[in-house]
């Protein structure tokens, strides 16, 4: 087969919605957009487990610390299933670090804002996870299995953890008037960082038309982003909790939710480095990682070790 | 002393142990070595989150006062926890996590093994779900300190370090009151002394295995049983209770 028909055979499984699986050609850009997406997905795991760790030797109460606890350690089996997916591409894992570590591979925006309050684990529950399960349940059917095949698994965990989270929002919510007063100051944070985790407007988005084309992606930005709000608004409404855009109305013609301008100034400038946390979360992993280089020289050392003294016994016995 | 009185400080020791160290454990999220370990340990903090949990309720059953294991947990101080010094002890570097974790799950598995007899049903019951877990939380600490102790000679050096420096907290576990006696003779607790042997036995093969050196028996801290503490354990009641000590009438 020529390069030419090779193209014509993947395009037409992409059509036909054939999942493309690691050992079909597929175009080197095809290849490096997934590697690209998927990384910084793994990444958004890894990072994301920070704001949430955070608060889990603060937790209020004996459940609510398990309840976190086994959520970050979901947050860490994601970035797994998503590094082995990233894997199955041709970029190894200690890569995908590194590029994370030097500042080349990116992360989530959202991580880069500051848990505050115990509230904001119910925010970041609720509308982080809220905003991820959007993103992610379309790509349960991506074009690549490996990543599509994660995403069934990552789906289901990810809207159990958004329901926690909007349960202790609704604890609050119900709560004492503090508590009220720190739901609502943690929704007033959360809420446009999580209208910005769906990224730039289509307009600003350059990689939209060709990931659509290959299936990468199912729905742009924009249309993910109108179905979070229109869900979220109404799920703020039933706790009793304002959500903090003046120009939120609802749009009868369009049966949407018309809302605000979202500051794409922040936005830019979170996605360059400089938002609130950027360089505290980027340090952490860095350190996590410098602090763990001998016990991994020591595991390495060590299976060098066995592997030796085994064949070193298989000599002798032949 | 009642039988009641000793089953309910018995019964909060076991529990302040495991809540004490899942707190310990919990901190490493995010900061292990690599993911897998960042999981592992989160999962053995969440394992031991879950017998605080269930042991603090029964404490609470059995002093009769109303007391959630939530009011135990996040509303006494550091004179009124029962947990042994070693389960406060910082965490460090990952060596030290290791080697306080190998202490305390070898001398957990003949514990539970034994209270599993208990006649305290409830008692029994944790005990028997415990034990699995345990065994796993050994196994892992056992295959790390073999690993580092025959790693490079940083590892084997961190090791030995963290040996020589948390032995004198392992006396404690096996230190016996009244409490004991009046329940051992009950058939409801542990004769510790009798495991000390086991535990001691057991700790020494691993060590050697790892080519590390048992330290020789030396002075042995102690006081937990009386509510005596390292300085260690304030600030981690801090940390731990505040949003409840601040905001008391709250639900969370």
């Amino acid at each position: 087969m020529t390069v030419h028909s090779f193209q014509e055979h993947f395009d037409a499984k992409i059509d036909n919605e054939v999942m493309i699986e690691p050992r079909d050609w597929m175009p080197d850009d095809y290849r490096k957009t997934l590697i690209r997406q998927i990384s910084q997905h793994a990444h958004s795991e890894i990072v994301g487990m920070l704001p949430e760790g955070n608060w889990i030797t603060r937790a209020p109460s004996l459940r609510r610390k398990a309840v976190l606890l086994a959520k970050v350690q979901d947050e860490g089996g994601h970035g797994l299933y998503l590094y082995s997916a990233a894997e199955t591409l041709g970029i190894t894992r200690d890569e995908m670090y590194d590029q994370l570590h030097t500042g080349k591979a990116k992360y989530s925006s959202i991580f880069n804002y500051p848990s505050l309050t115990w509230a904001d684990m119910g925010a970041i529950g609720w509308l982080v996870d809220g905003a991820a399960i959007m993103n992610q349940v379309p790509l349960c059917r991506t074009s690549y299995g490996p990543y599509a095949r994660a995403m069934v698994r990552v789906c289901k965990e990810e809207s159990f953890h958004q329901r926690q989270g909007f349960e202790i929002m609704m604890t609050l919510a119900n709560g004492t008037d503090v508590q009220k007063k720190m739901a609502q100051d943690a929704l007033n944070r959360w809420w446009w960082p999580s209208i910005m985790m769906f990224g730039p407007s289509d307009a600003d988005s350059p990689h939209t038309a060709q990931s659509m084309r290959w299936r990468i992606k199912r729905f742009t930005n924009d249309e993910l982003r109108q179905k979070f709000i229109d869900v979220t608004v109404e799920q703020a409404k039933l706790i009793g909790l304002t959500v903090p855009d003046p120009d939120l109305k609802w749009n009868e013609e369009r049966g949407h939710y018309d809302f605000g301008p979202i500051n794409w100034d922040e936005f830019w400038n979170v996605v360059k480095g400089n938002g609130p946390c950027n360089k505290e979360r980027l340090e952490a992993r860095k350190k996590a990682w410098e602090n763990g280089a001998w016990v991994r020289d020591a595991a390495m050392a060590h299976a060098e070790k066995r592997k030796a003294r085994k064949e070193n016994k298989e000599v002798k016995a032949a | 002393m009642t039988q009641q009185e000793a089953l309910f400080k018995y019964t909060l020791r076991l529990g302040d142990n495991a809540l004490i160290l899942s707190q310990r454990l919990s901190e490493w999220c995010s900061n292990a070595p690599f993911i897998e370990e960042d999981l592992a340990l989160t999962n053995f903090a969440l394992d031991m989150i879950g017998r605080a949990q269930v042991l603090l309720r029964y404490a609470g059953e059995v002093e009769g006062k109303e007391k959630s294991e939530d009011i135990l947990a996040f509303r006494r101080s550091e004179r009124q926890y029962y947990n042994n010094q070693i389960a406060e002890q910082p965490n460090g570097d990952f060596a030290c996590t290791m080697v306080r974790q190998l202490f305390i799950s070898a001398f957990e598995l003949y514990l539970f093994t034994e209270l599993q007899k208990s006649k305290d049903a409830t008692i029994a019951a944790v005990a028997a779900k415990t034990l699995k877990e345990v065994r796993y939380h050994l196994a892992h600490a056992e295959d790390w300190i073999i690993r580092l102790g025959n790693g490079t000679t940083e590892s084997h050096n961190r090791v030995q370090q963290a040996v020589n420096d948390l032995w004198m907290f392992t006396g404690e576990q096996f230190e016996m009151d009244e409490t004991d006696n009046l329940l051992i003779a009950e058939g409801i607790a542990a004769d510790l002394h009798a495991l000390q042997p086991l535990w001691s036995n057991y700790i020494e093969n691993i060590l050697s295995k790892a080519t590390i050196k048992t330290p020789q028996d030396a002075y042995m801290q102690t006081g937990s049983r009386k509510g005596i503490h390292t300085e260690h354990l304030g600030h981690l009641l801090s940390d731990m209770q505040y949003l409840q000590r601040a905001y008391p009438d709250a639900i969370w």
